[in-house]
């Protein structure tokens, strides 16, 4: 399945399962990345790493290797 | 009436300092929560005195993990305020309303204050509060803290929610977590009182046995709520707490549907504006450099360094002139006079060395045709920078020249030491009073407040970066630099500011939010070589290298590295280990951050400074006034000469520590005295090495004792000398930066400890390697050397050992 680490940039992504467990998963649903939450990747950093994305109305960044734990399906 | 507490929850980037600063006006106490590093601050509530409100960390959600959600949490459980003020932003209220949720769980009074509402109804979103107060079920008052409205409101409510002291209604997480709640409570928890019984039965579904360790159920009630837990598990094919998180955006969303319309959701802010071009691929890193240039430039180079220079050099050294007027003129007058005292020295001394007699008589036609070469010193090389011939007429001129005095040219101000030790003087005080207040006590609290203006202006610098945004955004462009050595994108404007002085650069390490990263950052941010070490760098470079232009620059690139060193090396140790923090971060909208809040956080931190750093600074500056003016000299303990510095306690402790440097190349006892004064001030082993060597007073890179360096040194071991003197223990002023913003001893201890046993290490193997490869035996030492090279390969290169979970380590 594809994660949000694959999404393009500009692309608007729903999230559909968060892989992983403990402190760093939690955070990431705490700061809204739950099961159908809307997520619109917005840039890369300039150095590659992290990206930004747009959940909830708000600004968000978090890095590459995070965002692997993150199972995505289009939007809609 | 009796006395009540109520707190303040809110996300960070609500607003929430803001608003405490309105409700409490300056009635603050700020101190550290139990524990951690976690700043604490209490305040009574402006009209209603006997209100304290305490204002918790900033925080996303009651999770076990941060120290700020557990401090939070475990007061809000512990202490039970009688009400709480939740602040959520307004422009951001579906994640904000998240920790609502979970608040208003907790079986305590809540009041909603929906912040920035003057911004809302710039953009164009509407928030019906009326609704949003009747689906909330509890009280919401709309605010702007910046724009100081509906304050009052708000006050009035909360006052009266703590009074009536009715739980809040906590918010329904659908059918399926509710029924199985109702049957947690029921099995496990019917002994609590019911307005606890939610928030526990919470947490024995998410299995966050911190909450819940204190409740002492019985066996079978752990047991019977372990069941149902694992049932409804299997039921979701999911973890509880997954659910329960995603029951609670899935609650938000349904509660803001109808109370809250936005304008047009994929419409571009202005934030988002900004944003294109401020962490754009191509203009990031340029903007950013150009950003750090204009900090360091202000405070550091320019206005800082002004502040700093008048205070140390005119409110405690000779003195000012007033305004600065008659300065120009004076500094003229000055230079014209030093000009002729070298040309009259010169000339006397070649008529001496001629047997011309200038005194009596007429004068001798040998003297008519004498001339004299007087030599100008430069300040970068042992040789005359010029020489000009002086002949008799000349010197005759030279002679009328009279020493300035600085009543002539303005209103003259006499510093501090300069009207308190003539005053000394006229009271007769005995000599070492004179000098215990003049060069101990009034030096002392000097050496604190020339930091002090530097402090205040760099302080305000990073305010006004955090307050409108940028400050998240240096993380986001540089995290993936930092976060190898275990540092954060934040750590760069530390080290940038410690390139001038190490003590505002440890304290602005103060932005970092995450506690590794900051400890990190503060034992690492001195190995960058501060203004302060030049003068060393210049004098060795100078005197056993020709100081080449790339020496310094050099010195520069060896700091960086020991920085990166010590953050691989230091990340996998017992320490610091554990995951690096999840670089989760909000990346607040970028605001025109309030004046008041800038100037008061810039207040706060330099306050601080000089209450914590300060008395430290102050007393191991009287602490080294007496070991290094006092000695045993003609068989007593009594005050030494300038000159007799060598019989100091100072001196005899360097001694007594000489030996430990036989390794480094550097074994003499006039090496380990100059580097322990250089705890004082790194500039001071240079000016220690003048008085050692018999030069007396030296200039600020010391050129009069370069020929002796050449002599006393090898290459070797003065680049071991100053590699050991560049990395090791700051000075005080800095060790006293460590340990506020430490906030503990040991950690200091260790800051410290590593720091000098790190530079001890490097000199080691930097001398003994040396000497193997420029001919020398191999030895005893060469063999340490080798494994002490060895030990740092293998601290470096060893895998990292698998981390405790992240936040449990603090």
């Amino acid at each position: 399945m594809r994660t949000l680490r694959d999404a393009a940039i500009g692309e608007t992504v729903t999230v559909a399962r968060l892989l992983g467990e403990g402190a760093l998963k939690r955070r990431i649903m705490d700061m809204g990345i739950t099961k159908g939450a809307e997520v619109y990747i917005r840039k890369v950093a300039p150095l590659g790493d992290p990206i930004e994305v747009k959940v909830r109305g708000y600004e968000l960044s978090l890095r590459k290797e995070d965002a692997q734990m993150i199972e995505i399906h289009p939007a809609g | 009436m009796k006395p009540l507490t109520i707190a303040l929850a809110g996300n960070p980037n609500s607003g929430k300092t803001t608003l405490f600063n309105l409700l409490t006006g300056s009635n603050q106490y700020v101190g550290n929560w139990p524990g951690v590093t976690v700043e604490k601050k209490e305040g009574r509530l402006k009209k209603h005195k006997d209100v304290t409100l305490t204002d918790l960390p900033g925080i996303y959600s009651l999770s076990p993990y941060s120290p700020e959600e557990v401090v939070a949490r475990t007061y809000l459980m512990e202490e039970k305020p009688q009400a709480i003020i939740n602040i959520v932003d307004g422009t951001n209220l579906e994640r904000n309303l998240y920790l609502t949720t979970q608040l208003l769980d907790l079986g305590l009074p809540v009041v909603v204050a929906v912040n920035m509402m003057d911004a809302v109804a710039k953009s164009g979103d509407k928030v019906d509060i009326g609704e949003l107060s009747q689906r909330l079920q509890c009280p919401v008052a709309e605010i702007s803290a910046l724009k100081n409205t509906g304050i009052d409101r708000l006050v009035s409510l909360a006052v009266s929610a703590a009074q009536q002291a009715a739980a809040a209604v906590p918010v329904k997480l659908g059918q399926e977590v509710e029924s199985v709640l109702t049957q947690v409570e029921e099995e496990a928890l019917p002994q609590l009182p019911k307005e606890e019984r939610r928030w526990y039965a919470l947490k024995l579904l998410e299995k966050d046995s911190q909450a819940t360790e204190k409740l002492a159920l019985t066996q079978a009630q752990a047991e019977a709520a372990a069941a149902i837990a694992a049932d409804f598990e299997a039921e979701q094919d999911d973890e509880a707490e997954s659910v329960i998180t995603t029951a609670r955006y899935e609650a938000v969303t349904a509660l803001l549907k109808g109370s809250h319309v936005k304008k047009d959701r994929h419409a571009l802010t202005t934030s988002d504006k900004i944003d294109r071009v401020v962490t754009n691929r191509w203009l990031a890193l340029p903007i950013f450099a150009v950003v750090m240039v204009l900090v360091y430039y202000i405070s550091v180079s320019t206005v800082g360094a002004w502040v700093t220079d008048f205070t140390n050099d005119g409110l405690f050294g000779d003195g000012f002139f007033l305004m600065g007027n008659g300065r120009a003129a004076y500094e003229e007058k000055l230079e014209e006079y030093s000009t002729a005292q070298i040309y009259t020295e010169a000339f006397e001394q070649a008529a001496q060395d001629a047997g011309v007699n200038l005194e009596a008589g007429p004068l001798s036609q040998q003297a008519r045709t004498l001339t004299a070469a007087a030599q100008f010193m430069g300040e970068d090389s042992p040789e005359p920078e010029r020489t000009e011939q002086v002949t008799l007429a000349m010197y005759q001129q030279a002679l009328t020249v009279a020493e300035p005095e600085t009543g002539d040219f303005g209103t003259w101000v006499p510093g501090v030491p300069v009207v308190v030790g003539g005053w000394l003087e006229s009271l007769q005080v005995a000599p070492w009073m004179q000098s215990l207040v003049v060069d101990g006590i009034i030096a002392g609290v000097g050496a604190v407040l020339g930091f002090v203006p530097q402090m205040f202006v760099l302080f305000l610098f990073l305010a006004l970066l955090e307050a409108c945004g940028y400050m998240a955004r240096i993380a986001f462009i540089l995290d993936r630099v930092f976060r190898r050595f275990g540092l954060s994108g934040k750590s760069f404007i530390p080290m940038l500011i410690g390139s001038g002085c190490s003590v505002p650069g440890i304290m602005a390490s103060r932005t970092i939010e995450n506690d590794r990263d900051r400890r990190m950052t503060i034992t690492t941010t001195s190995f960058i070589p501060c203004g302060a070490k030049l003068p060393v760098i210049a004098m060795i470079g100078g005197a056993l290298f020709g100081g080449p232009w790339w020496f310094t620059p050099m010195t520069y690139f060896i700091g960086v590295f020991a920085v990166i060193l010590s953050g691989v090396l230091l990340k996998k140790t017992s320490r610091f280990r554990g995951d690096a923090s999840p670089f989760v971060m909000e990346l607040p909208a970028y605001r025109v951050p309030g004046a008041g809040i800038v100037l008061r956080s810039m207040w706060e931190r330099g306050w601080s400074f000089i209450k914590k750093a300060g008395s430290v600074i102050l007393l191991s500056s009287i602490f080294i006034w007496f070991i290094s003016r006092f000695g045993v000299a003609d068989g007593a303990l009594r005050m030494l000469e300038d000159a007799q510095m060598d019989q100091s306690i100072a001196a005899k402790i360097g001694g007594l520590f000489a030996w430990l440097f036989i390794p480094l190349g550097f074994g003499d006892w006039q090496s380990s005295v100059a580097t322990v004064m250089g705890l004082v001030a790194k500039e001071n082993v240079v000016s220690t090495f003048g008085i050692l060597f018999g030069f007396g007073e030296v200039s600020e890179r010391g050129v009069e004792i370069w020929a002796a360096l050449a002599q006393h040194y090898t290459a070797v071991s003065a680049m071991s000398l100053l590699l050991f003197n560049l990395l090791c223990a700051p000075c005080f002023a800095a060790i006293g930066a460590i340990r506020r913003e430490m906030n503990s001893a040991p950690w200091t201890a260790f800051a410290v400890g590593y720091q000098t046993a790190f530079a001890y290490g490097v000199s080691l193997v930097f001398y003994q390697l040396a000497l193997l490869l420029t001919g020398g035996a191999f030895t005893l030492w060469t063999a340490v050397a080798l494994m002490a090279l060895a030990g740092f390969g293998y601290l470096l290169l060893r895998p990292e050992p698998k981390g405790v979970p992240v936040g449990s380590a603090a």
